[in-house]
Parts: structure tokens; C-alpha cells; sequence
């Protein structure tokens, strides 16, 4: 991959990676808050729920992917709106490389500031809900893959609600349904731990949801942007 | 989408080839007047076919030895099903002929689409609940069809949604049909996953297929209200369009000549 052209392909992908992780890094109370989110939740459950660590147990896995899926759900809402409101969303549009390149470097962005803090935590969750101890390696792999997926999916509502006002609502409701695989089988993956069931099979098709939507979110979402940015 | 449209005009349909009614279709004034001759006939065609159907099925059909009068409701609620189904595919592929040819007419085929869609597929949930009930004692069961049911009538509010989100209607149209065609992606992989799901999970209690088979003279009537669901699905995308096409093109000469009348004539 030394070719000129081949290193200007991935100067797309990098430059917005360094920019937006430059941004996150300057506005590091915003980047915290899907974390926070994620935990002040998950004190939620007990209180809504039963504190007895015989039935937390059992709701685990699902509590936390559930509410992983929701932080993501939160950040995503802004991946594209404030570079729309700044402009700088416009330069993307018109720059000479593949416009999913770019979008891609910003949705692995999203995922090192939300997705991997989350799968990070999730295992200080994972003791808050007494999670069996044979749940906690699946968690983590199947959260690291799977909030990916969600990041992915999300771009495409971002993109779509991008010029709308309350595009916010709108997102959560266009992106929820084709979040549901991931949900499935991110929370198989772990409940088929806990069962003592080899867990491999789920994370596997979580991997290939990953590989499918690295392959065609980014397209979608230039597709969208470019009609709805232009709006 | 201008990569997509370039490789398909390779081997689809160009002027010089004999697609003429294709690209005939492109025109909402065309369609207007052509559908207003074929309505008739297909309205009557839907109603015939779906008297038929109904009397056949209500009246005539033998009784389910378990469910007694109660399955009859089976005449309703798969037809609706199968539309609820099929009513998405149409309108992506709506959607996706007018990203790609840039058809004004198609959108509002897909435009039409999602609602009717929508209604569907709440009449197939409705339907299969009120059926439920008598069979498994019960209106609602998180089963593998409900649920995958349940999630394709997000898609279409979704579609919906986006589609009066926004003020212009070119970027409403663009916007819904991307997010119908990503829909159209997802949908087999939510029906497999929701499966999967449900065969991880399932209940021993409940059993969704009674019958693999079912007794001719009960079968023969459902697949006439099917074909006579089928008629009335397109007299109703026909209506929803043309009213879609009235609107939108309120400010041209042939509509303003047909609403207020030829003054030559």
C-alpha cells in the first residue's frame, strides 16, 4: 500500500480518524457522557427490578447490551450534526476521496470514544448485576464487536436526520429495528456462556454482521449525506 | 449513485432498445390517465374476486376439526401477511428505481407504498392477536413471526417518518427510499436472527404450525382471497398514487385543465 494513489485513498480515512479523536479529545466532559449514561442506568435495574443477585443474574447480559445499545443510540445523534452545523460537513462532501472513506474514519472515531469505553466498563457492570463469571470474556468480545456494528448502523440514521431539527427522536426510531440482530446475538453470545454452551457460534455471526456492515454502511451513509446535506 | 446507474444502463433498458413503456412509466401524466382507465376493471376484478373468496371461506369452507369456526379468520390474516410483506419489497424497489433513474413517478408509488404497507402489516398483527386468543388463550406471544411482524411495521413507521420529516419532498423521497433499500438488507437478516432467536428461546407450550397440511377445500378459498388481496392492494396503491400525482403537480397545465374542466370542450 505504498503507491501514491493508494496512500491518498487512506489519507481520507486518517485525517478525519485524527480530527475527530482531536475534537473528542478537546471536549473530553462530552465524551464521557455516554459512560456515565451506561453506569447511572444500570443503578436503574435494582431499583426497578429486585436487588437479589439470584434474579440481577439472570437479566445481565441483556440489561447491559440493552443499555449499551442506548448509550450508542445517544452519541450517534451526533456524529455528523455538529460538523453540518459548522460547515466543515460541506468540506467533507467536497473533497476529492472516496466520500466513505472519510465517513468511515469517523465512525471508527465514534467507536474508540463510545463503543470501546463502554466494553471497557462493562465488566464493573457486569459485577454491579452479578454476572456469572463465565460471562464476563464473552461480554467484553461481543460488546467490542457489537457496539462497532451499532456505530456503523447508526451513521445511516445519522446521515439520514443530519439537516432535520429533531432529528434526535427521528434516529432512535429509523435506527432501532435494524439494531435488533445485533442485540440477538450480542446477548446470545454471553447467555450461551453463562449456560456453559460453546459461545463462539454467536460471536462468529456477530463478527460477519461487522464485516457486512463495515462493507455497506459507509456507503449508505455517503449516499444519504449527500442528499440530505445538501438540504 | 451515478457509479450504479452508469454499470446498469449497461444491460438495462436504453432508448434505442424497445423500453419505450419504460421510460412512458417516468410520467406521472401518463400514468394518471392510463390508471384511470384501468381502475374500473381492477376494482371490479378485487371486488368480484374477493366476494368470492369471502363467502367461500365464511360459509362454505369445512370447519377445523380442533379450532373450530374460530381458523376462518385465516382468510383475512394471511392474505394480509403475505401483502404486509410483499408491500415492502415494492416499495423499495420504488425507492430504489427512482434513486437510480431518477423517476419522479416512482417515488410516489413509494411514498403510496409505505402507508398501506403499514396498515397491513397492523391488520396482520391485529388479526393474528384476535386469533390467538381463541387458540392459545392469549393475544400476544413473543414468537418468531409476531416479533419479525412487529419489527417490519418499525421499518415502515420508520420509512414513514422520515418521509414527512423533511420539508423539501426531493429530499424526503431520496432520504426514505436510501432508508427503505437499507431495510430491504436488513430484513432477511432480522427474519433469520429473530428465528434464531426464538428456536434459542422457545416455549414448549405453544405449537405455531397446526396443520402442515391443510385439507384442499380449505386451501382453495385462501388462495383466492390472496389473488383477490393482490387486486385490491394494487387498486389501493393506484388510488394513494394518484392522489400523490395530483398533488404534487398542482401547479401544472394538465392537472389545472383536468380539475377545472376543458373550456374548449
Amino acid at each position: 500500500m505504498s503507491s501514491p494513489a493508494a496512500r491518498k485513498i487512506n489519507s481520507g480515512f486518517t485525517a478525519w480518524l485524527r480530527r475527530d479523536l482531536l475534537l473528542a479529545y478537546r471536549r473530553r466532559g462530552e465524551v464521557a457522557s455516554p459512560v456515565v449514561f451506561f453506569i447511572m442506568v444500570s443503578t436503574l435495574i435494582p431499583l426497578g427490578l429486585t436487588p437479589e443477585a439470584a434474579q440481577l443474574e439472570k437479566v445481565a447480559a441483556g440489561m447491559i447490551w440493552i443499555m449499551a445499545l442506548l448509550a450508542t443510540l445517544l452519541s450517534v445523534d451526533g456524529l455528523f450534526s455538529s460538523d453540518y452545523q459548522d460547515g466543515s460537513l460541506e468540506q467533507m462532501l467536497i473533497t476529492p476521496q472516496l466520500l466513505p472513506l472519510p465517513i468511515l474514519g469517523k465512525v471508527t472515531a465514534h467507536w474508540l470514544t463510545t463503543g470501546l469505553p463502554l466494553t471497557l466498563v462493562s465488566p464493573l457492570l457486569g459485577l454491579m448485576l452479578s454476572l456469572p463469571d463465565a460471562g464476563y470474556l464473552p461480554l467484553i468480545c461481543s460488546l467490542a464487536l457489537g457496539t462497532a456494528c451499532l456505530s456503523l448502523v447508526g451513521a445511516v440514521g445519522a446521515a439520514l436526520t443530519v439537516s432535520l431539527r429533531k432529528g434526535g427522536l427521528l434516529l432512535s426510531l429509523l435506527v432501532m429495528p435494524l439494531y435488533m440482530p445485533v442485540i440477538i446475538f450480542g446477548t446470545a453470545t454471553v447467555n450461551s456462556a453463562v449456560d456453559g454452551l460453546n459461545w463462539l457460534p454467536p460471536l462468529a455471526i456477530l463478527g460477519a454482521l461487522f464485516a457486512a456492515s463495515v462493507a455497506l454502511c459507509p456507503l449508505a451513509a455517503a449516499g444519504a449525506l449527500r442528499v440530505t446535506a445538501s438540504n | 449513485m451515478s457509479w450504479l446507474s452508469k454499470w446498469l444502463s449497461k444491460w438495462l433498458p436504453n432508448e434505442s432498445s424497445n423500453w419505450q413503456w419504460f421510460y412512458r412509466l417516468g410520467s406521472p401524466r401518463w400514468f394518471y390517465l392510463r390508471s384511470g382507465q384501468w381502475l374500473p376493471w381492477l376494482s371490479l376484478a378485487a371486488l368480484l374476486v374477493l366476494a368470492t373468496g369471502l363467502v367461500w371461506g365464511l360459509a362454505f369452507a369445512p370447519e377445523d376439526a380442533k379450532q373450530g369456526n374460530s381458523f376462518r379468520i385465516i382468510y383475512l390474516h394471511v392474505p394480509v401477511s403475505f401483502l404486509a410483506l410483499a408491500g415492502y419489497y415494492i416499495m423499495a424497489i420504488a425507492g430504489a428505481v427512482g434513486l437510480i433513474w431518477k423517476m419522479k413517478l416512482s417515488y410516489m408509488v413509494m411514498k403510496s407504498a409505505a402507508p398501506i404497507g403499514a396498515v397491513l402489516t397492523f391488520l396482520a398483527l391485529f388479526t393474528g392477536a384476535v386469533w390467538g386468543k381463541p387458540t392459545w388463550g392469549t393475544y400476544w406471544v413473543w414468537d418468531a413471526r409476531i416479533t419479525s411482524m412487529l419489527i417490519l411495521l418499525f421499518l415502515y413507521l420508520g420509512v414513514l417518518a422520515l418521509q414527512y420529516a423533511f420539508h423539501s419532498n426531493e429530499a424526503g423521497n431520496k432520504a426514505s427510499a436510501i432508508l427503505a433499500l437499507v431495510g430491504t438488507v436488513n430484513i432477511p437478516i432480522i427474519y433469520k436472527s429473530v428465528d434464531w432467536w426464538y428456536t434459542l428461546h422457545q416455549p414448549a407450550t405453544i405449537k405455531l404450525t397446526s396443520a402442515p397440511s391443510m385439507h384442499p377445500d380449505m386451501f382453495q378459498p385462501l388462495l383466492v382471497m390472496i389473488l383477490g388481496f393482490y387486486c385490491f392492494y394494487v387498486v389501493a396503491l393506484f388510488l394513494f398514487t394518484r392522489a400523490e400525482i395530483l398533488r404534487r403537480e398542482r401547479k401544472t397545465a394538465w392537472v389545472k385543465e383536468l380539475v377545472l374542466g376543458e373550456p374548449q370542450s
